[in-house]
């Protein structure tokens, strides 16, 4: 049986250079970074390298990377960080955010924040005119992800920031998803906070980041030590940030590569896909070169990633952190596609190890599997 | 690759080899006597944690393949064994990225969410900074509270622990194991008291695990946290026990995914999870053995210390941890102290403040004037300590001292007999 990994906006493998910068801090030099002897200087000296290492692969200056654990923990330092910096104000965040972007949102309302979405269109495209007219009114955030996890449609997000800076709010992307799929660029983006993550891009989980133009007021979400100049208290994990370091260094020699490969093998399988009955979702706009997101008619996307999974492809029917519940993607019922069309959404997202040969393998199972349940549709019915 | 991201590395700290120092000499790394700070990991936990970095690398929230469901049983497995070290049920045990963040998430996730039972809280002057940061920036929020001081062997009076509860006294917080001079604090009869009043009890025991008994079941506490770095595991994982009976609500403080039954999103780090559910097996099944250990060095090195004139030990000797030694070294300067004990890796405060030139506030709050917090220093003893690494302390703090204080006049001066304390100095 075929052993097929198709979820790299899932997480991804770690790279075993990666791995071997980690190992010595896992084993050996595990001195505490806030402490002044050898042991703690030569950790600091590694968390330091390797916010440089971050800095450069997103165009920014290492004083505004400040590490955290996870893409979630950025995200929630950011949505309210930033609102509980300019209490009752409206936030505003996309529709087809991650849920610990609009849930920590929500969450702000306890506090005297009023939370409202901004709405995408058919493309999965944050309606800049809307956004303008919601922005008549005093905001304190704007939090606009750079490339959806599910579709992965890219939004224009200097043209937002633009917007956003105009009315005086600050505003934030998630761009967890763009890192080492596209060129990343902080201060062209014009955004004042930027959450990256390390475990997307081969490296390890536990690591991430949060890049901050320091010059905003922004509430911590850990209060004790005062690492991270205070922005994020906590023993730094030494070993992830390493490896989150290493992992950029090379996820930025790597892109050019990278973009041309899973973009050759995504086109490779839609082209496949045109044999099937199917609707691939946010194809008409700009996309991450790796991910497809579509729905066969007919067939539930769960059903059909089991059917896969059976046969050794590891797909998703929509974000791991919902993979839980069997709710329609909440990013394409925002898009306006219909609930039952939603339910059949499966997202395929290719990684640099994945070959030509293993995407026409994988498009014969896909089909065969097709056939397969509509055969069983058909005899249910 | 690797070129690039060489690190100016201690050689071979922590190497099976490198761990004893046979001979020391200026060329060699310093004796690591810092296990407060941050503990090795354990071989046997690195051993254990890297196929979760190579092939069982999925998302444990992936509930549609394999990779996922093996990264989630990994996970469970873990909580089972960080619920069986301290007596829990695995369902109350919450992973969080560190002590600090379990810190945060009891404090303001109990007081958030029975705000409207009252908005007191009670809590000591010597906690780490990750407890009273977090009582700080509810009292910015609207809460009141009250920094209980400790007597001056480190341990809280009951009687003014008592005194200190008010009708609207929501949540207290005391911490299990002092971080600097290792004090055991009466947990038991702390959490009668909030059982009697209806107060919830927080505990932090990041510095706790491995080197004293836990057992929640009997235990009067409400939220406890914990850390695996000081435990012999990973930086980057902690956890926070929750009591399902008689149940505990909090608030969360990240939200997303809805990961951890919704009172903590992110995913998870399995190969970090895993390693900490090794560190706290191992320790479970290896504490008794490894603690009589210490406290056997731990004695020797109190006993070699204690023939240098003029020193104290910090905190009661009794109710306290056998890792810990902290001791403050009278007629020397803080500063010339630090730098003349390189052969040794210390710590002259919390690891969390050190790089402050601020006086210890945990020695202060015992009492101690500044000078003596300045010139101590914690000696905390661990897995990898050896007799020649003690030996070599105590010689190497003989020798230093007595450098030190042949260039102090303060020191001459005491010993010509003059009360240093009714001089009248003059004001340059």
């Amino acid at each position: 049986m075929a052993n097929i990994y198709l979820d790299h906006n899932a997480t991804t493998a770690l790279d075993s250079r990666v791995l071997d910068a980690m190992l010595p801090w896992m084993r050996n030099q595990s001195g505490n970074p806030t402490s002044r002897h050898v042991y703690g200087r030569s950790a600091r000296d590694a968390v330091e390298h390797a916010r440089t290492q971050v800095a450069e692969a997103c165009g920014a200056y290492p004083s505004q990377v400040v590490f955290t654990a996870a893409g979630t923990e950025s995200n929630n330092f950011a949505v309210k960080g930033i609102a509980a910096a300019k209490p009752g104000l409206q936030i505003l965040t996309s529709a087809i955010e991650h849920p610990c972007v609009t849930r920590p949102a929500l969450a702000m309302q306890q506090l005297g924040s009023v939370s409202h979405q901004i709405a995408v269109d058919a493309n999965g495209k944050i309606d800049l005119t809307k956004l303008k007219a919601q922005l008549t009114v005093p905001t304190s955030l704007v939090s606009v992800m750079l490339a959806n996890n599910e579709t992965g449609v890219i939004q224009e997000v200097a043209t937002i920031a633009e917007a956003a800076r105009a009315a005086g709010a600050f505003m934030h992307t998630d761009a967890v998803q763009g890192l080492g799929k596209l060129k990343l660029d902080f201060s062209d983006l014009g955004v004042h906070a930027m959450t990256i993550s390390s475990h997307k891009i081969h490296g390890p989980q536990g690591a991430a980041a949060l890049v901050l133009d320091k010059r905003i007021d922004i509430q911590p979400l850990l209060h004790g030590g005062g690492q991270e100049k205070g922005l994020r208290s906590g023993t730094e994990n030494v070993a992830a940030i390493v490896g989150f370091g290493a992992a950029c260094e090379l996820a930025v020699a790597n892109l050019n590569h990278y973009a041309a490969h899973t973009q050759a093998l995504r086109d490779q399988f839609e082209q496949g896909l045109q044999a099937l009955n199917v609707v691939i979702f946010g194809n008409k706009v700009a996309r991450l070169p790796n991910t497809s997101f579509f729905a066969v008619n007919g067939i539930e996307g769960e059903t059909l990633v089991m059917a896969l999974d059976r046969k050794g492809y590891a797909v998703a029917s929509g974000s791991a952190c919902s993979s839980d519940s069997t709710e329609p993607s909440h990013v394409l019922l925002a898009m306006g596609v219909h609930e039952d069309v939603a339910r059949g959404a499966v997202r395929v997202s290719f990684g640099a190890s994945n070959t030509a040969v293993q995407v026409a393998d994988f498009l014969s199972t896909l089909k065969n599997e097709v056939l397969r349940l509509k055969q069983l549709t058909a005899m249910a019915a | 690759m690797s070129a690039s991201i060489e690190m100016p590395v201690v050689k071979d700290a922590f190497n099976k080899d490198g761990l004893t120092h046979g001979a020391h000499s200026a060329d060699l790394p310093p004796v690591y006597l810092d296990y407060s700070a941050t503990t090795p990991v354990d071989p046997r936990v690195a051993a254990k944690m890297i196929p979760y970095l190579t092939e069982h690398f999925g998302n444990a929230a992936s509930r549609s393949h394999p990779f996922g469901w093996t990264a989630e049983k990994a996970v469970e497995n873990a909580r089972e064994e960080v619920a069986k070290l301290v007596g829990a049920d695995p369902r109350e045990i919450v992973w969080t990225s560190g002590a600090t963040e379990s810190n945060n998430l009891a404090i303001k996730g109990a007081a958030n969410f029975y705000s409207g039972k009252g908005k007191h809280i009670i809590t000591v002057s010597t906690e780490h900074k990750a407890v009273i940061d977090a009582v700080r920036e509810l009292e910015r929020v609207g809460f009141t509270a009250t920094y209980l001081e400790p007597e001056p062997n480190g341990l809280i009076d009951l009687e003014k622990f008592k005194a200190a509860i008010q009708p609207d006294t929501v949540l207290a917080s005391v911490m299990l194991v002092n971080n600097e001079i290792g004090v055991i604090q009466d947990i038991t009869a702390i959490g009668n008291i909030c059982r009697e009043n209806n107060v919830i009890f927080h505990v932090d025991a990041a510095q706790a695990t491995g080197k004293v008994k836990i057992d929640l079941e009997n235990l009067p506490v409400d939220l406890m946290s914990f850390s695996a770095h000081k435990t012999y595991g990973p930086k980057g994982v902690g956890a926070l026990y929750v009591r399902r009976k008689p149940r505990i609500r909090i608030e969360a403080q990240m939200h997303g995914g809805g990961h951890e039954r919704g009172m903590r999103s992110g995913t998870l780090a399995t190969h970090q999870i895993v390693g900490m559910g090794e560190a706290f097996r191992i320790a479970r099944e290896e504490m008794e053995l490894e603690n009589a250990r210490i406290r056997r060095l731990r004695d020797k090195l109190l006993h070699g210390l204690e023939t240098i004139e003029e020193v104290y030990v910090n905190g009661d000797l009794e109710q306290r941890v056998p890792h810990n030694l902290n001791i403050s070294f009278n007629y020397v300067e803080g500063e010339s102290l630090i730098m003349a004990v390189k052969g040794i890796a210390v710590s002259s405060g919390s690891a969390c403040t050190s790089a402050s030139l601020e006086p210890s506030y945990v020695l202060r709050a015992l009492g101690r004037s500044d000078e003596l917090a300045h010139s101590s220093i914690r000696f905390s003893i661990g897995r990898f300590t050896t007799e020649e690494d003690v030996d070599y302390t105590i010689e190497l703090m003989k020798s230093k001292i007595g450098k030190l204080r042949e260039l102090s006049p303060l020191w001459e001066m005491f010993k010509d007999g003059i009360d240093l304390s009714k001089v009248q100095w003059a004001a340059h």
